[in-house]
């Protein structure tokens, strides 16, 4: 039998998406949860240090570390850094040690887009804003944060899409990692006929990762203000 | 704790091992940054030829730096097999691609309208302007955009381990896939990774700044 006809058979049979577990569609779901926790907790992690030390205009050394090591850190190393860490002091999840290493690549995308957003706004706006009467929350609110807006996104974007993509590397320390289960596995049994679940969850992490990468962009429509869009667009 | 996470004179053991996996680390990064950099720049010189090009390259870029390198490795294993070597180098390749062609777009963008005129006004014609002119201008932007590809490539080189090929990747997955986990390779693979995007990147800004003097003079 060909490799299409397989997956095509692999494809339409119920059991593949629905199996209790392991099926396609449990595996989306702990892929979300996974990734969502961890998007969540990189955002709370992120955002406040960067906001305060951009509204300051402070701190653009440590703004500049946390990019370069954010891009120099391998995701694969630091997933199985971790994971190993957690089984020698003795823990057993395989839910938080994950959602530990997806935070530290989630973070340094979001702190660091936040800080360039703020610092990039223009100083005489500020100057015409505090001229107003604005107190510095006020500015941080009304000014900064509108403007900085569609950057700080992209950096929540490339943040969901980083975690999105590690999520699946998970699966190479141990049942976890949502639809990375089967590429991995995939990559074991590909003459054993697993060429085709890997092929299968990859197509499908792909399309969640395009999704993903869509649907932030969709959010700056709708968050940032329009104001501040036509700006942009001008 | 670290005392006993390292086993030093297992690094020492097996040094050789070590560098061979670095070498090789060397070698899939750089093989596929300049892929992505033969296929930027010609791609950036014919976007600004025709502009309405600009939205769907980048559109297309964009969609290859999204899908996860994990995926893209897999998905070319039926394609073109599991030992090729374009299976990991193409997907690392398309993934630096967004990056270096923007670099490049924005390098050839900031020439001065100016300076082309003068260079027409010269007599320059266009393979010689384009060369002497708006290349060396462009190239501090570009070699930006390679230390930026080069350093995640670096990362994304463990990957392939997967695949059986590896360089420091190897180790961090033969740490895990010993009956008991085995930190100190781990931590080898990861640090190394690190080390070795650290040393490209000081080079490439070293090379950035050799090709552009007047940068430097400008700043101070």
């Amino acid at each position: 039998m060909s490799f299409w006809d397989r997956f095509v058979e692999w494809a339409t049979t119920a059991e593949t998406w629905t199996a209790p577990g392991d099926g396609l569609l449990a595996l989306l779901a702990e892929h979300l949860r996974l990734a969502g926790v961890a998007l969540l907790l990189s955002a709370l992690i992120a955002l406040p240090p960067a906001v305060w030390l951009a509204h300051r205009r402070r701190g653009r050394v440590v703004a500049t570390v946390v990019a370069n090591a954010g891009r120099a850190i391998p995701s694969l190393g630091i997933l199985v850094l971790v994971a190993v860490l957690a089984i020698e002091q003795g823990f057993s999840t395989r839910f938080w040690p994950l959602i530990v290493a997806l935070v530290v690549l989630g973070v340094p995308p979001i702190f660091t887009n936040a800080y360039t957003a703020i610092t990039a706004v223009d100083p005489m706006v500020l100057e015409a804003a505090r001229a107003q009467g604005r107190t510095e929350r006020q500015v941080l609110r009304e000014v900064e944060l509108p403007l900085g807006l569609p950057l700080l996104i992209d950096g929540l974007r490339l943040a969901a899409v980083q975690i999105v993509a590690t999520t699946a590397l998970g699966a190479v320390v141990g049942p976890t990692g949502g639809l990375g289960r089967p590429i991995v596995r995939g990559f074991a049994s590909l003459r054993g006929g697993g060429d085709v679940e890997l092929v299968g969850a990859s197509i499908l992490v792909a399309l969640l990762s395009l999704l993903v990468d869509r649907g932030t962009t969709l959010l700056t429509r709708v968050v940032v203000p329009p104001g501040v869009r036509r700006l942009q667009a001008g | 704790m670290l005392a006993q996470l390292v086993r030093w004179s297992w690094i020492g053991d097996n040094l050789d091992d070590i560098g061979v996996a670095t070498v090789e680390h060397l070698q899939l990064t750089v093989l596929s940054v300049l892929l992505g950099l033969v296929v930027a720049v010609p791609l950036a010189v014919l976007v600004r030829r025709r502009r309405w090009l600009e939205g769907p390259v980048s559109g297309i870029a964009g969609v290859l730096y999204t899908v996860p390198s994990l995926a893209a490795f897999a998905l070319l294993v039926p394609v073109l097999g599991l030992t090729s070597l374009w299976t990991p180098v193409l997907p690392l390749a398309t993934y630096s691609l967004l990056i270096l062609l923007r670099n490049t777009l924005t390098g050839l963008d900031s020439v001065p309208e100016q300076l082309r005129e003068a260079a027409d006004a010269m007599g320059y014609r266009p393979l010689r302007r384009f060369l002497e002119v708006e290349v060396p201008l462009a190239l501090p932007a570009v070699v930006a955009g390679v230390r930026v590809a080069t350093v995640t490539n670096v990362g994304l080189v463990t990957v392939t381990a997967l695949l059986g090929r590896g360089g420091l990747g190897a180790f961090i997955l033969d740490g895990i896939r010993r009956s008991i986990p085995f930190p100190t390779s781990i931590i080898v693979g990861t640090v190394g990774a690190i080390l070795l995007a650290i040393a490209l990147d000081l080079a490439l800004l070293w090379l950035q700044r050799a090709i552009a003097p007047w940068q430097r003079r400008a700043a101070a």
